[in-house]
């Protein structure tokens, strides 16, 4: 996030698309509530009818994957009523002629063909979001899991700058991070084109400072991401993967694919704290712990670094994760020396300069929000204050391109896929707790009640969902929640795994699958 | 920020205009009893324990709702006070099951606290009590309301906080009762069980069913840490008895959530001891995933790992890190991955 979790609830005006908030982040979702009750302006876009939906001020109920349209018609409009930041866009942008020019065909006619949204609601939405002192827009994976995922986003920096709404309180462009450390997963590193602090791998002067620190380091050349590596597999390029807590099997696009590209591989190993779909496929398994095992820090969706402290011993014959991964370096030459989680967090802290002013003494009463360069730096509660860190804010004028695959006549139904309140990513923790495998014990799958009548489904009925990748079996559960012709699974439950029938195809720069469209038929299984 | 003068117990203290006489009273640290009252909901002013004593007017009035004014002179333990606090708890205790032993909050209830507190040893109004059946149909927590005090914190708590909305005070004086629309079970009412109904209940009517039994509140230690399902990073607080985890609270004095909690950071917590938790390593044999030793397990994953890079060169590896995992696990992690490794083929399920 740009902006802070605590500023939600301030904004004057919420733009929420793409986060079914209250399911996803529910904590996160009761500040928006309060802040409606409030008074505050609240615009939410989702083709579901989501439960924020009812406490918005306007719903956009526009069609899967045509965000880039709906925001360039807003974008359209602004410009058009001349509602923007001259101000702002002068001083702190650049590029305002290429996003003029192309938005200049969005008009409200067009983007209401292309979205479904009708123009009187695109023009209201316009006028809220650019006429209130601050305008938070909240953000999740409904913006990024398209072909078009980092058009989207660039195309909310678009709207947010356009209108002055970042470097300031109670603003900004702030995606909501699904995964308790996927923020800092990515902070430290965790990605083949970057060092720990987003330092890329491919500038010489990163890399000596980590081969000093590190002894060696691989070459300039950025590595594969996971679904190359997948790919790589196949193909026999990659012999072997380490997998520490992930369960690609059941969180990867077609998996049916992604089993046979694991099972390709001469050696895998999986570290994790259940036999996961993943782990099932392993030659090795390594038991690591639950957070309740362990002491380090987590890094929160608002780029709070917070600890993890540990409250009970490592199960009988577990290790802790950290522990383990030494282990194998020992073994494989790299005496490293550590003692604890917090010798390894000095060590990064000292190799990235957005963590440096972090140690376990300065955030132990409460987390602090990086940047944070040294220790007398109090953290930062949103980003972009008075500059970017490129200098001026670049417009990107973007232009609008469907989902690769929308549904057709063999495959009439789009598909899209989420989370819900019950349960977590792929089930391997939720799944086994109690009390939420009791209440939701399985996939109720999203249809609306005309397409179940014309099917013949009943709530409860078992459907039989096929794609162009596979088929799964899972029960109905008819809802005005969805619109005509189109179904919302989870990927929570392997017995129904979505992922079997989501498509590959990757976004071409931030390499995410479209998760939130494809094309499936349907039919009553007998 | 005005500031106004007050005088407690004959202590004078300066106060921001605009705070109430029961803040004042914490800033001096004197302890006024309280029910009804909790800082995350608003006042109700519902339980009139927090009564104190109006020297100038000589009224008995309730400090958690009135704002503080400048010059008044107030006594928090006098005759008259302490005497209504007794009939406030006497009345309580004439509908409260005073089953102590068996009961979760036994020595952590405040009800209990300011019985002893003012010596009430059994209420003076035995009559006609009501029964309620105890429900514990949903799988979280249980109700047991023949405990239940009407505070309504449970109530405030659904309106306030995730505005759930689903329980709410039914029928009238004796026949009163928190329920839900036309008494469906919870489950079938807007209830999302995010549990702050449990977190903020002053008594033992709400009580997680993990928890029941499984450690007295003395026994429990409570271990701050940060909950490991979605990014929001809600800073929590583990109840932990004889080496288990038997509990979740939130935690209140800090960001992002201060207290806030949902229904998997409440409830959802007791895959940590799952039977199936692995608790050895397993190594392919013949086809199959056997257990075995650590040793034999880290010494022949080290050995492939060293073959396959000998062999065809770091870039036939790679390793997908955790976005549940720490930091340090992380940074450790792409450590190996790059350092010992020698590839960048370092990634995690981000995207996913």
């Amino acid at each position: 996030m740009t902006n802070s979790v605590a500023e939600i609830e301030k904004a004057p005006v919420i733009f929420i698309i793409g986060s079914n908030t209250t399911e996803a982040h529910p904590v996160i979702s009761y500040r928006v509530k309060k802040a409606a009750r409030e008074g505050s302006k609240i615009i939410v876009a989702d083709p579901r009818r989501i439960e924020l939906a009812e406490y918005a001020d306007i719903w956009m109920q526009h069609r899967p994957g045509t965000d880039v349209a709906l925001l360039n018609g807003l974008i359209h409009i602004i410009l058009k009523e001349n509602l923007w930041d001259r101000k702002f866009v002068e001083e702190r942008t650049e590029g305002f002629s290429e996003l003029e020019k192309a938005v200049s065909k969005f008009t409200p006619e067009l983007v209401s063909q292309i979205t479904g949204v009708p123009t009187e609601q695109l023009t209201e939405a316009a006028r809220i979001y650019s006429t209130a002192d601050a305008a938070s827009i909240l953000y999740a994976m409904g913006i990024t899991q398209h072909v078009s995922g980092t058009d989207n986003v660039l195309t909310l920096a678009n709207l947010a700058m356009l209108t002055g709404n970042l470097g300031k309180p109670n603003a900004g462009v702030n995606p909501l991070r699904g995964q308790n450390n996927v923020q800092g997963a990515c902070d430290m590193g965790g990605l083949p084109n970057v060092y720990p602090g987003y330092q890329k791998v491919d500038d010489p002067a990163v890399a000596a400072k980590f081969a000093e620190s590190w002894g060696n380091v691989p070459g300039n050349e950025p590595g594969l991401t996971m679904m190359e590596m997948m790919e790589a597999a196949e193909k026999g390029d990659i012999k072997a993967l380490y997998i520490m807590g992930e369960n690609p099997v059941l969180s990867e696009p077609d998996s049916t694919h992604s089993k046979e590209n694991l099972s390709a591989l001469d050696f895998l190993v999986v570290q994790d704290i259940f036999l996961s779909e993943t782990a099932e496929l392993a030659d090795v398994v390594l038991p690591g712990v639950s957070f309740a095992e362990k002491e380090g820090t987590f890094t929160n969706t608002e780029r709070r670094v917070q600890r993890v402290r540990q409250g009970i011993r490592p199960l009988e014959g577990a290790m802790g994760d950290w522990k383990i991964t030494l282990e194998l370096a020992k073994r494989m030459g790299y005496d490293w020396k550590y003692n604890s989680p917090e010798e390894i967090f000095n060590e990064m802290a000292a190799l990235t300069p957005s963590y440096a002013g972090i140690d376990y003494d300065r955030i132990e009463k409460q987390g602090l929000q990086w940047p944070c360069p040294d220790k007398n730096h109090p953290g930062t509660r949103y980003l972009h204050q008075g500059k970017f860190p490129r200098g001026k804010g670049k417009f990107h004028g973007i232009d609008f391109i469907p989902p690769a695959e929308l549904p057709d006549e063999e495959y009439p139904f789009l598909l899209t896929t989420g989370r819900k309140l019950t349960h977590y990513h792929t089930g391997t923790l939720s799944r086994r707790s109690s009390g939420l495998s009791t209440i939701d014990p399985e996939e109720m799958v999203e249809i609306n009640p005309k397409d179940a009548e014309a099917l013949g489904l009943e709530e409860g009925d078992k459907m039989l969902i096929a794609s162009r990748r596979g088929e799964v079996t899972a029960r109905a559960k008819p809802t005005e929640r969805v619109p005509e012709k189109m179904i919302f699974m989870t990927f929570h439950f392997s017995e129904s795994a979505a992922n079997v029938l989501t498509n590959p195809v990757l976004d071409p720069v931030a390499k995410i699958p479209e998760f939130k469209v494809c094309g499936v038929k349907i039919k009553k299984d007998e | 920020m005005a500031e106004i003068s007050v005088k407690i117990n004959g202590q004078e203290v300066q106060i921001e205009k605009g705070k109430t006489l029961l803040q004042a009273c914490e800033e001096l640290g004197i302890d006024v009893p309280t029910l009804c009252y909790h800082p995350r909901v608003a006042i109700e002013g519902a339980c009139r324990l927090c009564m104190v004593e109006d020297k100038k007017s000589g009224q008995l009035i309730a400090s958690c709702t009135l704002e503080a004014d400048d010059g008044m002179e107030i006594e928090t333990e006098s005759p008259r006070v302490v005497e209504a606090r007794k009939l406030v708890l006497d009345l309580l205790l004439a509908s409260h099951d005073v089953d102590c032993f068996a009961c979760e909050r036994n020595g952590d209830c405040r009800l209990q606290d300011y019985s002893y507190r003012y010596g009430i040893e059994r209420t003076a109004f035995p009559g006609e009590r009501r029964e309620f059946p105890i429900d514990n149909q949903n799988p979280f927590f249980e109700r047991d309301y023949n405990r239940c005090i009407q505070c309504g914190l449970c109530v405030r708590a659904c309106h306030e906080i995730p505005q759930a909305g689903a329980i709410d005070f039914a029928n009238r004086g004796f026949s009163s009762e928190i329920a839900t629309p036309f008494n469906v079970p919870l489950e079938d009412s807007t209830c999302v069980f995010c549990g702050m109904c449990v977190e903020l209940c002053p008594v033992g009517a709400l009580v997680p069913r993990l928890d029941r039994f499984t450690g007295r509140p003395w026994e429990i230690e409570k271990v701050r840490t940060t909950c490991a399902y979605c990014g929001v990073g809600c800073q929590i607080e583990l109840n932990v008895n004889e080496d288990r985890v038997v509990g979740i609270s939130g935690y209140g004095e800090s960001e992002p959530n201060y207290g806030d909690l949902c229904v998997k950071g409440k409830f959802g917590w007791d895959y940590i001891h799952h039977p199936e938790r692995l608790t050895a390593p397993l190594v392919r044999k013949e086809g199959k995933l056997v257990p075995t030793s650590w040793e034999e397990a880290l010494d022949y994953t080290a050995r492939k790992f060293k073959e396959i890079k000998e062999e065809h060169g770091g870039d036939a590896l790679g390793g997908l890190t955790s976005a549940k995992c720490t930091n340090e696990e992380n940074y450790l992690f792409q450590k190996f991955v790059r350092a010992a490794l020698a590839t960048h083929n370092v990634d995690h399920c981000a995207r996913l």
